[in-house]
């Protein structure tokens, strides 16, 4: 699971892909998420940094993440 | 030892920004919280009457009469409501018009009977509609009800039925006319403009038998054109003034019928019903105006009556739901399952309801397809909206449901939800039961050999 190589993110939650001219708004989860794909870490190992964080059940986190790569995934975001 | 508190989490979601125009999911609505109906919490609601909820007002409906009244009667002397039974015709609500001064307008004979029973007098009652059986045509000649005759077949029964009698049925025709909105309403009463209207009027005059004391139109319903009551108001006073002139009867009412529209947004308008209907007051002075315009004598002045049903109660009925699930589609939309569907909210049908949230959120929001909880594809309460993010458990308020749901709703799948008025002291009741298994099954019968 790869984030494009060209796509640009910011701090405040702002995505941009150049190749196709699309922004996106993402919240500070999927910030935070997105950020982390794009240091190329791991699903497994972001699952585990948000769990010690955030007050969320692992349950819950699982299925927001397969969530989250789908809306990227048709964003057309990942590789 | 010491543990660091985690940090508050939320589903993580992107949206995609759009530059410049508006998208079909509409402008971005400015949200805010409804947590409460009257100062009463949606919270509360649901914990002791259940969910899904349908909540009143009595306040809103109060409030949305009197300035209804207020509309036409600062500027006409002679002005009567009639409410529309079947828009909503739990008793209670019933009884609030009823106590304002409202006279009771049915189409049925149900209908007739549950006004009675509201202590409504027979001579307020109007009686409209297509299929008005004979029992029920001689319990409204016995009452001396408003008989507003809807075509030639019931105009013989009903001179068949009063033969016997030594009573003259007070009468009006409704009538059918071209007002420049088109699809025309012209399956109900007789139509002006080929002469069917005056054949009525001139066979009720011969027979000797009925008081023909008003003529009825209703043209539409949801009607965005003030004009086409002009041309209405226009067509009765013509009708009334050849019944003076040729048959020397003084038609006491002209009855507009109702069609004003709620603040609702009708489906593929691409702007919110509140910036784009007609108020009533606009309709009250095209109407007022066309009728004291036309040059009736003074003591000649007709009674205006209105039947106006979805303006008087639409915006004082709430559905309070629960979130069921999240899903995302086939396309990768988001869309949440509600636990009220099409079957309690008929009205999702026409209009993009507005719902609200009832609790708090954060500024993100995502476009989602609203589902009901049926095992049915059309059961979609919006097909496009853009909300802030739902979980299972969190409720939502649906604005202005008053009107025609809670007479067209369906017991499919699951059962009718409980209705609560909140009174004007804040205090909710229960004004119809939610439904139970038991309810449903009083009029089931087993055949022996099925036992
Ligand atoms: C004869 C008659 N009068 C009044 C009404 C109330 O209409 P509305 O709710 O549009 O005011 C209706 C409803 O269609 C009707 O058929």
């Amino acid at each position: 699971m790869k984030l494009k190589p060209n796509i640009a993110t910011s701090e405040n939650g702002f995505i941009f892909n150049p190749a196709t001219g699309d922004s996106f708004m993402a919240n500070v989860m999927a910030s935070e998420i997105v950020n982390h794909l794009k240091k190329e870490k791991s699903i497994p190992e972001i699952r585990l940094l948000l769990l010690e964080k955030y007050d969320v059940e692992q349950q819950q986190l699982d299925r927001d993440l397969d969530d989250l790569l789908q809306q990227l995934k048709e964003a057309n975001l990942l590789d | 030892m010491i543990t660091m508190e985690k940090l508050k989490y939320e589903r993580p979601v992107i949206r995609k920004m759009n530059t410049g125009l508006m998208n079909k999911f509409g402008t971005r609505t400015e949200f805010e919280p409804v947590k409460d109906i009257d100062g009463v919490p949606v919270k509360s609601l649901i914990r002791q009457f259940g969910s899904p909820l349908f909540v009143l007002s009595e306040k809103r409906i109060r409030r949305n009469y009197q300035s209804a009244v207020r509309a036409f009667n600062t500027r006409y002397p002679k002005v009567q409501f009639a409410w529309s039974y079947k828009t909503n015709y739990i008793n209670a609500v019933c009884k609030v018009f009823h106590q304002e001064g409202s006279w009771a307008e049915v189409v049925s004979g149900f209908e007739y009977r549950k006004a009675l029973g509201n202590g409504v007098p027979g001579e307020h009652i109007i009686f409209n509609g297509p299929d008005k059986k004979p029992g029920d045509l001689l319990l409204a000649v016995e009452n001396n009800s408003l008989i507003h005759i809807d075509h030639f077949d019931e105009l013989f029964l009903l001179l068949s039925l009063c033969k016997p009698l030594n009573r003259k049925p007070r009468v009006a025709i409704r009538v059918n006319m071209d007002t420049g909105v088109y699809p025309l309403w012209d399956r109900f009463g007789f139509n002006y403009e080929n002469g069917q209207a005056w054949t009525a009027i001139t066979r009720i005059m011969e027979s000797g038998k009925l008081n023909l004391v008003g003529l009825h139109c209703h043209i539409g319903t949801f009607m965005l054109s003030t004009s086409a009551y002009a041309v209405a108001a226009r067509k009765l006073c013509d009708l009334a003034s050849r019944c003076k002139e040729q048959l020397q009867v003084a038609v006491q009412y002209l009855d507009l019928g109702g069609g004003f529209p709620s603040t609702n947004t009708l489906k593929g308008s691409y702007l919110p019903g509140i910036d784009t209907v007609p108020s009533v007051d606009d309709f009250a002075e095209v109407i007022t105006t066309t009728i004291l315009d036309y040059g009736f004598r003074p003591d000649e002045l007709p009674l205006l009556i209105l039947e106006s049903g979805r303006v008087l109660i639409d915006d004082a009925g709430y559905l309070l739901g629960t979130v069921i699930a999240n899903k995302r589609l086939s396309d990768g939309r988001r869309a949440t399952i509600l636990d009220f569907g099409v079957n309690t909210l008929f009205t999702s049908f026409w209009y993009e309801h507005k719902i609200s949230p009832a609790q708090d959120f954060t500024h993100h929001t995502e476009d989602m397809v609203l589902y009901g909880p049926l095992c049915m594809n059309i059961d979609v309460v919006r097909e496009n909206i853009n909300l802030p993010l739902l979980e299972p458990g969190d409720h939502v308020v649906t604005h202005k449901v008053g009107a025609y749901n809670m007479t067209q709703w369906m017991q499919f799948i699951s059962m009718r939800p409980a209705v609560v008025m909140i009174d004007q002291g804040g205090q909710p009741h229960v004004i119809r039961k939610a439904e139970t298994l038991d309810y449903l099954q009083v009029p089931e019968s087993m055949p022996d050999h099925l036992k």
